[in-house]
């Protein structure tokens, strides 16, 4: 395009661009030279920070201990009263399931494996056939014969329980927001809040309010697990098309009939994805709580990475995925199910095969292990571990490769990260928050700069300001680190169809594993340090680089694709000129997700030990510090959500200029 | 149309419907009659706008007019799935605009049934199920529902397929489904919005040929959307022709084309098989002083006439139904009004 036909906009649009240039090369010299002047530009003044954290502690302090609620009178109480009976109701449905799956009733055995293993199956079968079957009853025969069968019970009976309080209340949440345009304005900002919050944080004043063990697991479980369901379901029932709703109101369908009759079961696939992300949620979360004291695997997996144990951490790992694996398949099949015709005028037995089948196979199942005890409880020689395999494989590495990966791990930390840490903590604070809330005002005017300014002089006053630069110098280097690795990855995969059903295969797995996992290997090699946080971060935020870089240049229409090939462009040229700009959106959406999951990872990587704000959580988790906990969850979780407001304009003014909404 | 004045069914008077902030507000301001202007320039959009006219018991109405004209949005105030900004639509001698919502809803079970361009059926329900489905939600028990289902799925031609899904069906076949739903209840008053839009030309031919089976059986009074003017001519017994939310002109397609109200309405009927739709009475000459060798009937259309009167270099005679004679007409005439 020549510049005599450049038009108004596109110069507008450079002008604009010029002056927000200059603006920051303002910032950023301004800033440089008022550092040696100040002292106040170069540090924050302890001085002026707010005692957020002790205001907070005070809070709870006297909520816990000092609040006393009809004092004097016979029935006088404290809120503890409050929770720790909440706690104790709540133990009923979990200890049955206990009981049922692993510790038996009292004198009684529980249920034998060979029965559960065979209703995996049969219940497989029913959702989405013989496929479905083979994986979900495989994976819990899988983890019968690998000695994890008790453990993986336990964890199993703490989800079964957690899972239907998660979806009945996500799924009322849903209704509500669904419903009221004010609900909606509460509750959105604050699941983006509960969902970029570390769990960590909120553990804390959920074990000061209900103490250790598996009930307040559950309640951080569902902390974690809610808002996803309570957003599909809320996004399910708003699509539902108009032409259904009002084919119910010409009914003359009465407010309850419409929910009940018309919207939930039309938006019912919907729904049942966001149960089905309540699953992983709260799988995901099962580990983590294993540190306020949920029994299971999660504890298991956390008792041998203490030990160093690395081959039975893999092992439990490995059970995590298997059974994440199979509640994952089952219920996405249950999804995608389609309506089934049932003849009404056939005998009950015939229109429900399955449950005959399953209550024939439960009698005769117990029967027989009441004659072969092995199919009751496995017999521990009769299981297979693989555990001292994988512990000699880390020897041999260890003593193999230590030398070599001991010489890489000092070049990247002393010539590459210790450098950039130590840029990022030179930079003036007003620098930092300047060129934030231009940013803020190019991609999305005022009222954005005024939110992400407010965002990010939080960590300032409340003196966090130099853990929170530390966590964004390793997020930013993990992130970056994660576009430059996923991004030929995800080009790769969307150019192949093999490539990409391999790629998205990986993506799933590597998705289901518990995100300790990723610290056993890079401990084994890389001992504590910041390289170690980076290169766990990096395992597990790399996936959502990929996937969405292979969506997005998926979604390229091929209208567009052809017209370049046709025009002559080489694959080069189509791919930089024509590819890139429609998948740009989609493809920053993964970034998106990939900081997202780095600071979900950061507060994980501070068990190995980091100074960043995880760091800052982890210790006050250890000192049951409310107030200190949740201020460093607040300062990560503000920091997702300004990447996240800010990615979010961009994309969203991109695709309407691209005509893509 | 007989000469006897019909019963009116549904009634519209006056109604509006602003689409943007405080819509009443503005109607008040301005008197209950701003300018299309002044509705755009407050930034507000005026689907419907002042428009009154009557359903008569047993006909069928269409409403015509481009997309985007106010048509579904005039459709929804009648069937208050929107309440419109101003205006009464009176049912019955009853004004549902100001109803409450707990007799609105019985009015809705009991005397109305819609049908949707875009079908809107429950895609978890069978067929049989979607068609029970408004007999479900009046609380009627399952055997008597599933009966009248039954006889609705042979009305419609779809005997065989009851335990299929929606998504199991052709565009044509969902749409059947739709229909039956909607007669479900035995409404008085039948709401269709482009029903035939969504599909095929010759599935839509189809589908024109069953409605009129359909509505010589059941004698409904019916409102139907459309924006088709062929559609319109084949099925209405009256059209009402919007545009930008206006009513131009309402009556029987012969006497939109006989005197279109403006060049809207005369782009429409320019292509109309005009021999087809005006009759003989509508383009008669005065009686003549002779008595004619041969005469036709004033009622019936040109087509039927024409050979007859341009063979003959004589003007023919016109007589009414009990044989007087009232008009005449000749060659000259037809050829005028013909081509
Ligand atoms: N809910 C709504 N909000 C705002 N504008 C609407 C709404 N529904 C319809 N309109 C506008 O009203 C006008 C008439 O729409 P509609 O009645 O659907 O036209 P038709 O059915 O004749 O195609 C259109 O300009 C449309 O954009
Ligand atoms: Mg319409």
């Amino acid at each position: 395009m020549t510049k005599l036909e450049r038009t108004q906009e596109q110069q507008d649009y450079r002008q604009r661009a010029l002056l927000h240039l200059g603006v920051a090369a303002f910032i950023i010299i301004a800033g440089m030279l008022a550092k040696g002047q100040f002292a106040w530009v170069a540090k924050y003044p302890r001085k002026w920070t707010i005692p957020l954290k002790n205001w907070i502690a005070d809070f709870f302090e006297k909520l816990v201990y000092e609040t006393k609620f009809f004092e004097g009178k016979a029935y006088e109480f404290v809120p503890t009263d409050v929770t720790r009976g909440f706690v104790s109701v709540m133990e009923y449905p979990l200890s049955f399931a206990e009981n049922l799956f692993f510790k038996g009733f009292q004198d009684g055995a529980p249920m034998p494996w060979i029965t559960f293993v065979g209703l995996a199956f049969i219940l497989g079968h029913w959702v989405a056939g013989w496929r479905v079957s083979l994986i979900v009853g495989g994976a819990f025969l899988y983890l019968a014969l690998f000695s994890v069968w008790q453990p993986s019970m336990d964890t199993f009976s703490l989800v079964i329980i957690t899972v239907p309080f998660v979806f009945i209340i996500g799924l009322f949440l849903g209704i509500w927001i669904s419903k009221s345009q004010r609900a909606e304005a509460v509750f959105t900002p604050m699941f983006d809040l509960m969902q970029s919050m570390p769990p960590f944080a909120y553990m804390v004043p959920i074990v000061v309010m209900y103490g250790i063990g598996d009930v307040p697991a559950m309640i951080a479980t569902a902390v974690f697990a809610i808002p996803p369901v309570a957003r599909c379901v809320a996004l399910g029932l708003k699509t539902v098309p108009d032409n259904v709703v009002e084919a119910g109101k010409m009914m003359g369908a009465s407010d309850r009939q419409m929910l009940w009759q018309v919207l939930v079961p039309t938006a019912r696939k919907t729904i049942v994805v966001g149960l089905n992300q309540g699953i992983m949620q709260t799988l995901a979360m099962v580990v983590l709580a294993s540190t306020i004291g949920a029994s299971g695997l999660g504890s298991k997996l956390l008792n041998s990475l203490q030990k160093l144990n690395l081959g039975e951490a893999l092992e439990q790992g490995l059970a995590i995925v298997v059974i994440a694996v199979a509640l994952d398949r089952i219920s996405a099949a249950y999804a995608a199910r389609p309506p089934e015709y049932i003849d009404k005028s056939l005998s009950w037995v015939k229109r429900h095969p399955y449950l005959v089948i399953a209550g024939m196979f439960t009698i005769v199942s117990i029967l027989l292990s009441f004659m072969f005890p092995a199919l009751r409880v496995l017999p521990d020689e009769m299981t297979v571990t693989t555990a001292p395999m994988w512990n000699a494989g880390i020897d041999w590495v260890n003593a193999n490769l230590y030398e070599s990966v001991q010489g890489f791990r000092n070049f990247v930390l002393i010539d590459v990260l210790i450098p950039i840490k130590t840029f990022f903590l030179a930079i003036p604070w007003p620098t930092f928050v300047g060129l934030i809330a231009l940013l803020g005002y190019r991609m999305g005017g005022w009222k954005l700069a005024l939110i992400v300014t407010l965002l990010i002089l939080f960590p300032l006053t409340v003196g966090l300001w130099k853990q929170t630069m530390i966590t964004v110098y390793m997020i930013g280097t993990a992130s970056l680190v994660c576009i430059i690795l996923g991004f030929p990855i995800g080009l790769l995969a969307s150019k192949s169809e093999r490539a990409s059903r391999v790629v998205i295969l990986m993506c799933d797995f590597f998705q289901t594993f518990p995100s300790f996992i990723y610290l056993i290997p890079v401990i084994m090699l890389f001992k504590v340090s910041d390289i170690s946080a980076i290169i766990a971060v990096l395992a597990f935020a790399l996936v959502p680089m990929i996937r969405y870089t292979n969506l997005g240049l998926r979604n390229v229409p091929e209208g567009t694709r052809e017209a370049a090939v046709q025009l002559g462009a080489s694959p080069w040229q189509r791919l930089i000129k024509v590819e890139l700009p429609i998948a740009l959106p989609e493809i920053m959406l993964g970034i998106n997700q990939v900081i997202f999951m780095a600071l979900f990872m950061v507060a994980i990587t501070a068990l190995i030990g980091t100074q960043d704000l995880g760091n800052e959580i982890n210790r006050a988790k250890s000192g049951n510090h409310t107030g200190k906990a949740l201020v460093a969850g607040f300062c990560i979780a503000f920091l997702g959500i300004i990447a996240d407001r800010i990615i979010t304009a961009w994309t969203r003014e991109r695709k309407s200029k691209l005509g893509l909404t | 149309m007989s000469s006897m004045q019909p019963n009116i069914k549904i009634s519209c008077k006056h109604v509006w419907q602003l689409f943007g902030k405080n819509p009443k507000r503005f109607l008040q301001k301005h008197d209950y009659e701003p300018s299309f202007a002044q509705i755009n320039e407050a930034g507000l959009i005026g689907a419907v706008r002042d428009v009154s006219f009557d359903v008569y018991e047993r006909e069928i109405l269409m409403i015509m007019g481009l997309s985007g004209s106010g048509k579904s949005t005039m459709l929804r105030c009648i069937t208050q799935l929107l309440n419109p900004t101003a205006g009464e639509i009176i049912f019955d001698d009853v004004d549902l605009t100001k109803m409450p919502k707990k007799e609105l809803m019985e009015v809705r079970r009991h005397k109305m049934g819609m049908v949707f361009q875009h079908f809107g059926l429950l895609p978890q329900r069978t067929v049989l199920e979607n068609i029970a489905f408004p007999l479900e939600i009046q609380g009627i028990d399952q055997e008597t529902r599933i009966k009248k289902a039954r006889e609705l799925v042979d009305v419609v031609g779809l005997t065989g397929r009851e335990s299929y899904f929606p998504r199991e069906l052709s565009g044509g076949q969902q749409q059947r489904v739709g229909i039956a739903r909607s007669l479900a209840v035995e409404p008085d008053v039948w709401f269709l919005d482009e029903p035939f839009s969504a599909l095929d030309p010759l599935i839509r031919k189809e589908m024109q040929d069953e409605f009129l089976r359909l509505q010589q059986m059941l004698h409904k009074s019916i409102v139907f959307v459309t924006h088709d003017f062929d559609e319109a001519v084949r099925l209405g017994d009256r059209i009402a022709i919007m545009k930008d939310g206006a009513l131009v002109q309402i009556g029987t397609a012969e006497e939109l084309v006989m005197s279109p109200a403006d060049e809207y309405v005369e782009k429409f009927v320019t292509n109309a098989p005009r021999a087809k739709l005006i009759s003989v009475r509508s383009v008669m000459g005065a009686r003549l002083k002779t008595k004619p060798s041969a005469s036709v009937n004033a009622d019936a259309m040109l087509e039927d006439i024409a050979q007859q009167v341009m063979l003959s270099s004589k003007a023919h005679g016109v007589v009414d139904a009990s044989g007087e004679l009232v008009g005449s007409i000749n060659k000259e005439q037809l050829v005028k009004v013909l081509f």
